[in-house]
């Protein structure tokens, strides 16, 4: 199958699984009611429409796409198959932004107290995995900062929750951390476009650079690329898409991971190829399983976080299973 | 081609390459010999402008695309890290010459893969094939880089014999048709049939730099590689052979 194949492909499965997030739905409106409400939005099934299932719906494509094309990135820029998105921190910090936002009671005072915590949460893991890793580090060095950034975040947020004010709260923040779609609006999806669409726009322009590393840092330095440029654009692209992500979703695993690994041998591993079809990718699985959230458990609120990492995790050790008797 | 002066690499405070200065112009073969730790890649390395070094190189001033487009740059590590296409993989060599050259590229590529005896290969996966298939792969992807001069570290150490002598065949077909080679290399007897010129590096410094028969003298070999060897001008051209290490 071509690669041009691929991506159409991939993106029709979107635009259904799309349209499909919008009609299925606890409310239970007909399809064809869900349409026209959504197109007047009048009456109640407008407003479920329009309030409830677009922004939904949006941020699954969004968050998704986030996911998937960050995960392919960072798998290009480590030239390895384990790499996810949340690597370098940012996730690890805007759960840190969040909870924070929670604990504080921040969160209450407007809508947008929470995400933007989040952001700043992402921003501040940014800038101290870019001074612990300086500016001329390789990639090792990036891992390893990454790494302790995380801890540090997760030491924090665990901190955040041992001195939680009441069991509420502590609820509050360990249901807000698995991760989740519902509930989201326009406002929320408002806040999340512009930086996913910068970041998307940084990611997608590192293709040459992260083909060239496919032949080790020195062959691509001596191609003419900047492997400073390509790691600030690395770093900036993920935290940018990552932070929004985990500001409007919360801790979502696995799809990062998972998704380049699916497409890589169908678009013939090259990393520039992968980037666009993982990002669809990940918006179509994502989408799904936002939509499988709401078919398996309707009445429980199943959190998205929870059912990526149960579907992500095994197949994750799949995975290594076979790597290791590929060896 | 390439113009080296008083260049240095220092490692902490040893200088690993030791203010040297060389040329290499249009037409040469240079073979890059030395003991281990001599400073061979790093001499490369700081050609390229991939090292912090002191003294100029003529090509780390460059910017790094028109670098690109001089020089082409081999490592030892012979690094592929997806399982690229072979025809992908070599193909990569034509980054540096931008988009607008998509239909020279595809066939400099087709050429490189010809060169390198790829031709039955260009759908497997790079990372399926043995390392020496790899190493002509890679070797490949220099080619269609198509930049006058090559700087290769070891690229036919973990060859079998044929290749061998094919790569340094095709390194002498390329500085025929007007570029140039420099290979660091440890096989002598292959550095002094195939090279036009041999530059020795011992313990950071260029030692010495002249033709093979000039070069490899009883009295150099004994000093820098602690060797003594058996070395015939034959009808087929020179022939070398180490027969024993000597005290160190």
């Amino acid at each position: 199958m071509s690669y041009r194949t691929i991506l159409i492909l991939l993106s029709v499965l979107c635009a259904v699984l799309f349209a499909a997030s919008l009609l299925i739905g606890p409310s239970g409106i007909s399809p064809l009611h869900g349409l026209s409400a959504l197109i007047s939005g009048d009456g109640a099934a407008g407003l479920v429409m329009r309030e409830l299932r677009l922004p939904r719906a949006i941020l699954g494509i969004g968050v998704g796409a986030a996911l998937g094309l960050s995960g392919a990135a960072m798998q290009g820029f480590l030239r390895n198959p384990l790499a996810e998105p949340g690597l370098i921190g940012t996730s690890a910090g805007a759960a840190l932004g969040a909870v924070i936002a929670i604990q504080t009671g921040l969160y209450a005072l407007f809508a947008l107290a929470l995400p933007l915590a989040a952001l700043a949460g992402a921003g501040v893991a940014v800038a101290l995995i870019l001074i612990l890793a300086g500016r001329e580090g390789r990639a090792l060095v990036l891992i390893l900062a990454g790494i302790a950034v995380s801890a540090l975040a997760a030491a924090a947020t665990a901190l955040v929750l041992n001195l939680a004010p009441s069991p509420y709260a502590a609820a509050e923040i360990v249901f807000w951390m698995m991760g989740s779609l519902a509930d989201r609006s326009m406002t929320h999806v408002a806040l999340a476009l512009p930086f996913l669409i910068v970041g998307a726009l940084i990611l997608l322009r590192a293709g040459a650079g992260l083909d060239a590393l496919s032949l080790g840092e020195d062959a691509a330095a001596s191609m003419g690329i900047s492997l400073k440029r390509l790691r600030l654009q690395i770093v900036f692209g993920t935290a940018l898409m990552v932070g929004a992500a985990t500001a409007v979703a919360g801790a979502i695993g696995f799809v990062g991971l998972v998704v380049p690994h699916l497409l890589r041998k169908s678009v013939g591993a090259r990393p520039s190829r992968l980037l666009p079809a993982s990002a669809l990718g990940g918006a179509a699985m994502l989408t799904l399983a936002d939509i499988a959230t709401r078919v398996i458990a309707p009445e429980r609120d199943l959190k998205l976080g929870v059912l990526t990492a149960l579907v992500g995790a095994p197949f994750f050790l799949s995975m290594i299973r076979k790597m290791g008797r590929e060896g | 081609m390439l113009e080296l002066e008083n260049l240095t690499v220092l490692r902490g405070e040893c200088p690993v390459v030791d203010r040297v200065s060389a040329q290499v112009g249009p037409g040469e073969v240079i073979g890059l010999i030395g003991p281990n730790g001599a400073g061979k890649t790093s001499l490369l390395r700081g050609a390229m402008g991939l090292l912090a070094h002191r003294g100029d190189s003529s090509l780390s001033a460059l910017d790094p695309m028109a670098r690109a487009r001089a020089a082409a740059w081999l490592p030892q590590a012979r690094e592929i890290a997806w399982g690229l296409s072979v025809a992908d993989l070599v193909a990569l060599g034509r980054l540096p010459h931008g988009r607008d050259q998509a239909t020279r590229g595809a066939a400099a590529v087709e050429e490189a893969l010809r060169r390198m005896g790829l031709d039955n290969y260009r759908d497997r996966a790079a990372t399926q094939l043995s390392g020496g298939e790899q190493a002509r792969v890679l070797i490949a992807r220099a080619l269609a880089q198509e930049s006058p001069l090559i700087l290769a570290d070891e690229p036919i150490a973990g060859l079998d014999p044929a290749a061998q002598i094919a790569t340094m065949q095709v390194f002498t077909a390329h500085a025929q048709a007007g570029g140039a080679v420099v290979t660091s290399l440890h096989d002598l007897g292959l550095a002094a049939r195939h090279c036009t010129r041999l530059w020795v590096m011992d313990r950071g410094r260029l030692v010495a730099d002249g033709a093979p028969g000039e070069v490899l003298t009883e009295a150099l070999l004994a000093q820098v590689f602690h060797i003594r060897a058996h070395f015939k001008n034959t009808p087929e051209g020179p022939v070398f052979q180490p027969l024993s290490t000597l005290g160190v």
